[in-house]
Order: C-alpha cells, then structure tokens, then sequence
C-alpha cells in the first residue's frame, strides 16, 4: 500500500534524478528562466568551460533592469544597456530563447512565463529570483535560487536539494467582495511572521483559494517567499486547466490528453500528513495594508500602527520603533489618516490583466491627487489593457501609463521613490529602501493602491463600494 | 572553494531583525562588475549611512545578526558583498533559505544559534571571536555557544566542495532519468521554440 502523499511530495519524486546517503537529491528541472541580472553565472559557466546543457528548457526575459520609457531608442544608462546586450549576446551563443527588449511577449519574467504556457502543473521551475514562487499558482514546484546555483542548472538542468518540510495554509470560506489574493496573503505573512515558513515547502488549500483565478492565485504563491516559504504552490484543476489551454507554448493534441491524465494525480491525499498547518477564515480577512519595513507588519486598514511602548517583549518594541521611525508614523495613528506622495501599480505580484481591472475599476472617471505610475506585467497585458481601455482610464486619472519590467517595486532601472516620500505599492516588499534609499512602502492591493490614489491617503476601498 | 575549519577573528555585531538582501547590498550598486574590486564596499552602504547598523570595519569576518538574516531577494551578490569583505561566517536565529544556500557555495558559514545566544553574542564585549565548523560551536571570551548548520553544509565547507563537480559525476543518471521521463512526461517539453 501507498503511504499518503502531499501534492509536494508527488513534484519531489517525479524529480528525481538520483539520491544521495547524506539526504541531498539530484532534481530534475523542467525549466529555467534567466534574466540580465543572469550574467555572473554565464560568466562562471564560461570560466568552466561548460556548455548549457538544456538551451531548449532555458528561457531568457529582459525585466529587472529595463527602461519603462522611450523604448523605441536605445537605453540610455550605459550599465544597464551592457547589462540588457549581454543577456542577449550569452543567450543568442546557447540558443536559448529570448524575450528581449524588443520582443512583443518582453514582459516581468513570472508574467511571461506563465502567460505564454512555459509553466505547467507537475513541472520544476527556477529562476535566479526569489519571486520565482509565483509559477507555484500552476501545482509545479518553482523555486528562486542564487547565480552559483544558476550556474549549476545552466551546466546540468540539475540542482542538489534537501527536501523542505511540508506546510499546509488552509483558507476556509469566502472572503467579502473587494478582498484580493493581495490582502489574503499579506493576512497570512502578519500572522505567522515574515520567517514563519523557513525551510518549508507551502500547499494553499481550501475553498477561498479554490474560489481564487489564476492571477489570485500567482499573487499568493508569488509572495511565500515573504513568508520565508521555499516554494508555494495550489493544486492544479478546473481554472488552471482553462488558463493553460492553447496558450502558446502548452501541449495541445494527443499530448494535451496526456498532460491532463497526469495532472489529475497532482493532488495531496485527504489523509496526507504535513508538517505544519495553519488555518483562516475567509470571512475574517479585511483590506490590508503594510505599516512597516517588513512584509509582516501589516494591518486591516481599519487598524492603528502600534504604539511600541506597549509592547512588553523589548526587542519587538524596538523593531516596532525603528520601523514607525523610518516609515515617518506616530505611535498609535490611524491608517486611514496616512497621507501618501505618489502611488506604483506594477510588478510580478500584481500587474496581471485582472490587477489592472480592478485598479482602473475604482479610477474610472476619477482623478489620483498624487502622482503615479502603472507599469504592466508583461507587453501583452500592456496591449491587452489598452485594447480593453485600461489604459484611458489611468492616463486620464492622472497617472503615467508606462512600458513593462519590474520597475518601481525595485529601482533597478531607475524608476525610484524619492527619499522620504510614501508610495502605496502594489508590489511584495516594503524593506527599507528597496523603492529606492529612503523611500517609504506600504504594500496593498490594486484597488487599494487606486483608491489611495484618489484620496492622497490610505484608504479602506469597501467604501468606493 | 575555500574550505572552513576555524575562524578567530572580530565581530560584527547586527542588532536588528529582518535585514535582507537589499539591504546587505542595495540594488542600484549591482549594475556594476564585480570584479576587479569586488563588492565589499557596498556591503550594508545604506543601513550603515542611516546609522541603523555599524558599518563593518577592516579584519571583522564574522557576523552576528537578530533573526531573518538575508530575507528578501535571491541576490547572491549578497553573498559576494560579505565574502569580498572578508566575511567568512555569519550567525543568527535564522536565516533567507535561499540567502543560506548561496552563503554555503561561495564558503561562508550561515551559523543558526538560538534567540537567547544570539542575544548574548550580541551583547559580549568586542573580544575576537572563534566559530569551530567542526565542533559547531562559537567562542567569544567566556560566553561559548553551540550552532546548528545543516550536516551536508557542514562536510561541503569543510572541504570546500563545489556542486557541479559532482554533478557532471552523474551522467549516467541523469541519461537514465530523461530517457526513463521523455516516455514518461511527453507532454512536460515545452511546444514550440
């Protein structure tokens, strides 16, 4: 007999190439995405000597570095166009596939990736970043890895891993209209901390996140890392079936049928033990907001930020302290009364088409009182929402429509928050200085970032109704 | 890879929580080559400029830190900024999964101790500190503390192991695995180029 297997246990096995005594296994990967901050580990391949092994399950995405402006010169910043020729000059001497600057499928590699039906439900999937965790969304175990490691898949479409441990986030019910996979996640990470699933390999399940599309669900697994997770992921069914089909790089035909049978398998068994478990009631979970420097200091939007000196543990007044001291908060102050400087819609956790709808849906035929920009996922979301009138809909609230990459929500490219001033993000991480040195974040859904928009402030959106 | 036996050397002492990667080297420094000077010097540039952390100091090699170290993104020039200053250990709660992976392939010791003697590490007077990879212990005047590192971590810095050597060892495997999977999995290959 069978012993009861999670759906991560199910990828780990089918992956294995072999094992070895001291608990380390040799997996298979089914597919690598590189992106011009890729470079160090061509250059430690070429240092070896080594060809790449699988160019045909090698991807490669402009996105980390790019100009979201005048794309139609050349880049201006002279490292980052070395950076943008490199990428192309290594991939174009191993055949490997390219998604360049001037490809129409360009877009944020975890949007790329998965709209063009390079990720699938049982595959393995890295990428030399961390937000590699989205690809999860499909039921396939993807994980972000370092440039050594890069290197390493480059040279054996292999890694050496330990298997994490196993943890299920249940999230029963259904969550009030306007409640995002956004505020779903960031409820998750306050409440079991930002390192609250190190070494552990995340499963989302129950009916909230049944209920979730796809774009929903890349959000959640997109942010496990916030949590400290190795990877997250959600069983494959109906909606990941329908998402996948026909998109350009997935099986069709007889091999379509193929995949089907076998991903049917792709589930935990109902008597699978994981190693931990937590659970939450859908119904409970507000519009939230990040108040702090941590993706774990987040509140329902109808909170107030603590007030450190009642805190006992004093190690956690003083993180307390210094995040409200960065962040320019008092103790105690409402969220809702936060005036903001200017406001980012993009990024792989939520510049998806559904995202922009939702976003535009609160803007439609109102005016932002601060600045913005609306950087979409992919060059194919980008024309999808113009064609949809999207994209009116932000220009003529006041906010720059731009071109695609990861943009402001890390400032590779130069797209910055000024130093001191507040952005409401609709990105993953509210670290200190990641918009830029100095800059303030606060993490939040879409339409919360628009409504935000509207107000100048933090803003609860179940009042735009 | 350089192997890790024992290390004497000063510490450096991080009393804060959650630092990540963007912050042991912020983005905009990496648009530059690593070599020929390295990335030391950018190593925690805007913690230290905003006066939250000391700045590291010539001949510190070890590092101890609140819990979370190296959170955030896979950045392994993370990694680079604290080897190319010299670091050779670093010593937390807990650590990035990923942050702690890309420490062991460039030979720094990711050193997990427990809250409480992370506090009393951070709290010793600035004598030169000794992590033992071997015996899994830090010594630090009369305050000695034991560490725990994954075992497998453990041999590959003890003899400075590199992965794909041993990985390009395993042909046969491999061969026998994508024979056995292109039967298996026909549909897994990506459709069309």
């Amino acid at each position: 007999m069978q012993l009861p297997a999670t759906l991560f246990d199910r990828l780990w096995d089918r992956h294995v190439v072999s094992s070895r005594a001291d608990g380390l296994s040799l997996l298979w990967i089914d597919r690598h995405f590189v992106h011009e901050g890729s470079h160090h580990a061509f250059g430690q391949i070429a240092a070896r000597g080594v060809p790449v092994a699988r160019p045909d399950l090698t991807f490669g995405v402009a996105d980390h570095y790019v100009p979201t402006r005048g794309r139609d010169g050349p880049v201006p910043d002279p490292s980052i166009a070395r950076m943008v020729a490199q990428l192309g000059a290594n991939t174009a001497a191993h055949h490997i596939t390219l998604f360049g600057l001037d490809d129409r499928r360009q877009g944020i590699v975890h949007v790329t990736g998965t709209e063009q039906g390079l990720t699938l439900p049982g595959l393995t999937v890295v990428c030399g970043d961390s937000h590699t965790s989205t690809h999860g969304a499909f039921g396939a175990y993807a994980f972000g890895i370092g440039a050594s490691e890069v290197a390493h898949v480059l040279a054996t479409q292999t890694l050496w891993q330990k298997k994490p441990k196993r943890m299920r986030v249940s999230v029963e019910g259904q969550t009030a209209p306007g409640i995002t996979a956004k505020d779903i996640m960031l409820t998750v990470i306050a409440a079991i901390g930002a390192d609250g699933a190190a070494g552990h390999a995340i499963e989302y399940a129950g009916s909230a996140i049944r209920a979730l599309s796809m774009e929903g669900r890349m959000t959640l697994c997109n942010m496990s890392i916030e949590a400290g997770g190795r990877c997250g992921m959600v069983a494959p069914d109906a909606t990941s079936i329908a998402y996948l089909k026909g998109r350009p790089f997935a099986p069709e035909g007889a091999l379509w049928d193929l995949a089907l049978a076998d991903w049917a398998d792709l589930a935990s068994d109902a008597d699978a033990v994981f190693d931990r478990e937590v659970s939450f009631a859908a119904a409970a979970i507000a519009p939230t907001v990040t108040w702090g420097i941590s993706p774990e200091q987040a509140l329902p939007i109808d909170a107030h930020v603590p007030d450190p000196d009642r805190i006992s543990d004093p190690i956690k007044a003083a993180a307390a302290r210094d995040a409200l001291d960065y962040m320019g908060l008092s103790p105690g102050q409402a969220l809702q009364s936060v005036a903001i400087d200017r406001v980012f819609i993009g990024s792989c956790t939520n510049a998806r088409i559904e995202d922009l709808r939702a976003a535009a849906q609160i803007l439609a035929g109102r005016k932002a009182v601060v600045p913005g920009l609306v950087s979409p996922g992919s060059s194919l979301v980008k024309r999808q929402a113009e064609e949809e009138g999207l994209a009116r809909i932000f220009t003529e609230a006041g906010l720059d429509w731009v071109e695609s990459g990861c943009s402001m929500c890390v400032g590779m490219n130069g797209d910055m928050v000024p130093a001191g001033e507040r952005c409401a993000s609709t990105t993953n991480r509210n670290f200190k200085g990641r918009q830029g040195p100095g800059a303030r974040t606060h993490l939040m859904s879409p339409a919360m970032a628009a409504a935000a928009a509207v107000n100048g402030r933090l803003t609860d959106v179940r009042r735009f109704g | 890879m350089k192997p890790f036996t024992c290390d004497t050397a000063a510490m450096l002492k991080l009393p804060v929580a959650n630092i990540d990667t963007d912050q042991l080297i912020p983005a905009r420094f990496m648009k530059e080559p690593r070599q020929p000077e390295g990335y030391g010097r950018f190593l925690l540039h805007d913690l230290a400029a905003e006066g939250t952390a000391p700045a590291p100091r010539a001949g510190q090699t070890i590092l101890v830190a609140r819990r979370n170290f190296g959170c955030g993104s896979s950045r392994e020039a993370a990694v680079y900024a604290l080897a190319d200053f010299g670091f050779r250990a670093v010593i937390a709660p807990t650590f990035g999964d990923i942050f702690a992976s890309n420490c062991v392939k460039n030979g720094v010791v990711p050193a997990m101790v427990s809250e409480e003697d992370a506090e009393r590490l951070l709290d010793t007077a600035d004598l030169p500190v000794t992590v033992d990879l071997a015996a899994q212990t830090i010594a630090c005047g009369n305050v000695v503390v034991p560490f725990a590192i994954d075992p497998v971590w453990q041999t590959q810095l003890l003899n400075g192991w590199d992965d794909i050597d041993l990985t390009l060892a395993e042909g046969d495997a491999i061969a026998a695995f994508t024979a056995r999977d292109a039967g298996a999995r026909p549909w897994a290959a990506p459709r069309r180029r």
